[in-house]
C-alpha cells in the first residue's frame, strides 16, 4: 500500500512536471490576457495559474484520460470568472476595454480556440449570449473607444 | 472571406503577442498546494470510513442488545368477560 502510493507520487510528480514545462507559459499567457496585466508584472496571473495548476495537480490521478490541459484551463476560466466580477477595471494590455466576462470569453475563444458550445457550457450562459458578448468583444479589440476605458464601460458589468 | 472572420484573425493575431517568461517558483508551489490538497482529501476520505465503520457497529451491537424482532410483550391485558 505504501509502495504502492510512493510509485503513484514519484509518477505523478513526473509527469505534472513535464505537464508544467509545456503548458505554464501558455496557460500564463492567457491569464495575463485576463487579468490584462503587463507581461512583465502579472503577479495576479501568476496566482491565477499557480491555484489552477495546483488543482490540477491535485486532481492528476482522477482524469482517467482527459487532457490536463483541458482541466487546467477549466480551472482558470472558473477561478478567474469567480474572482473577476469584483474588479471590473482593466490595468493596461490589449485587452484593458474589455469587461471580464468579455475578456474570459474572447480568449477562450480566440487565443485557446475553444469551441463556442463548450464556452458555453464551461460558464453555463446560453450559446447566444456567449456568441454576443464574443463579437462585441471583437468589435472593442479593433476599435477600443478613444482616451482611457471609459466608465460607462467598465459599468457595463455581466449578468 | 466575411468581415467576422478577418476581424477574429486580427483579433488573434494581436492576442498572440509577446509571451512573457514562466517564474520558476511557480512549479513547486503548485505541487506544494495541490499535495496538501491530495493530503486533506485522503485524511477526509478516512475519516468518512471511520465514522462509517463506526456507525456500523454500533447499530450491530445496538441490534444485538435490543434485538428489534422480537415482538413485545403485550401492554394490555385483553378484556376480562363472561366470569
Amino acid at each position: 500500500m505504501r509502495e504502492r502510493r510512493a510509485s503513484q507520487d514519484a509518477r505523478r510528480a513526473r509527469e505534472f512536471e513535464a505537464f508544467v514545462a509545456g503548458a505554464a507559459g501558455r496557460l500564463l499567457h492567457a491569464a495575463t490576457l485576463l487579468t490584462t496585466e503587463p507581461p512583465d508584472d502579472n503577479p495576479r496571473a501568476r496566482k491565477l495559474i499557480t491555484a489552477a495548476l495546483a488543482r490540477t495537480y491535485a486532481s492528476w490521478d482522477r482524469l482517467r484520460g482527459e487532457d490536463p490541459y483541458d482541466r487546467a484551463r477549466q480551472e482558470l476560466a472558473l477561478r478567474f470568472a469567480r474572482a473577476a466580477w469584483h474588479q471590473h477595471r482593466g490595468y493596461g494590455g490589449v485587452l484593458r476595454h474589455l469587461g471580464p466576462q468579455e475578456r474570459l470569453i474572447l480568449v477562450l475563444r480566440l487565443y485557446e480556440g475553444v469551441g463556442e458550445e463548450q464556452v458555453s457550457a464551461l460558464l453555463g450562459l446560453p450559446m447566444e449570449r456567449v456568441r454576443t458578448i464574443h463579437a462585441r468583444a471583437v468589435a472593442l479589440v479593433l476599435h477600443p473607444p478613444r482616451g482611457p476605458a471609459p466608465a460607462a464601460a467598465l459599468e457595463r458589468v455581466p449578468s | 472571406m466575411n468581415g467576422q472572420a478577418r476581424m477574429e484573425r486580427e483579433v488573434r493575431a494581436i492576442l498572440d503577442g509577446a509571451q512573457g517568461a514562466v517564474p520558476p517558483e511557480i512549479h513547486p508551489e503548485a505541487v506544494r498546494r495541490g499535495g496538501r490538497m491530495l493530503r486533506r482529501r485522503r485524511v477526509l476520505r478516512r475519516l468518512t470510513w471511520l465514522a462509517l465503520c463506526l456507525a456500523l457497529t454500533a447499530f450491530f451491537v445496538w441490534v444485538l442488545l435490543a434485538r428489534p424482532w422480537v415482538e413485545p410483550p403485550s401492554k394490555t391485558t385483553p378484556p376480562l368477560t363472561g366470569w
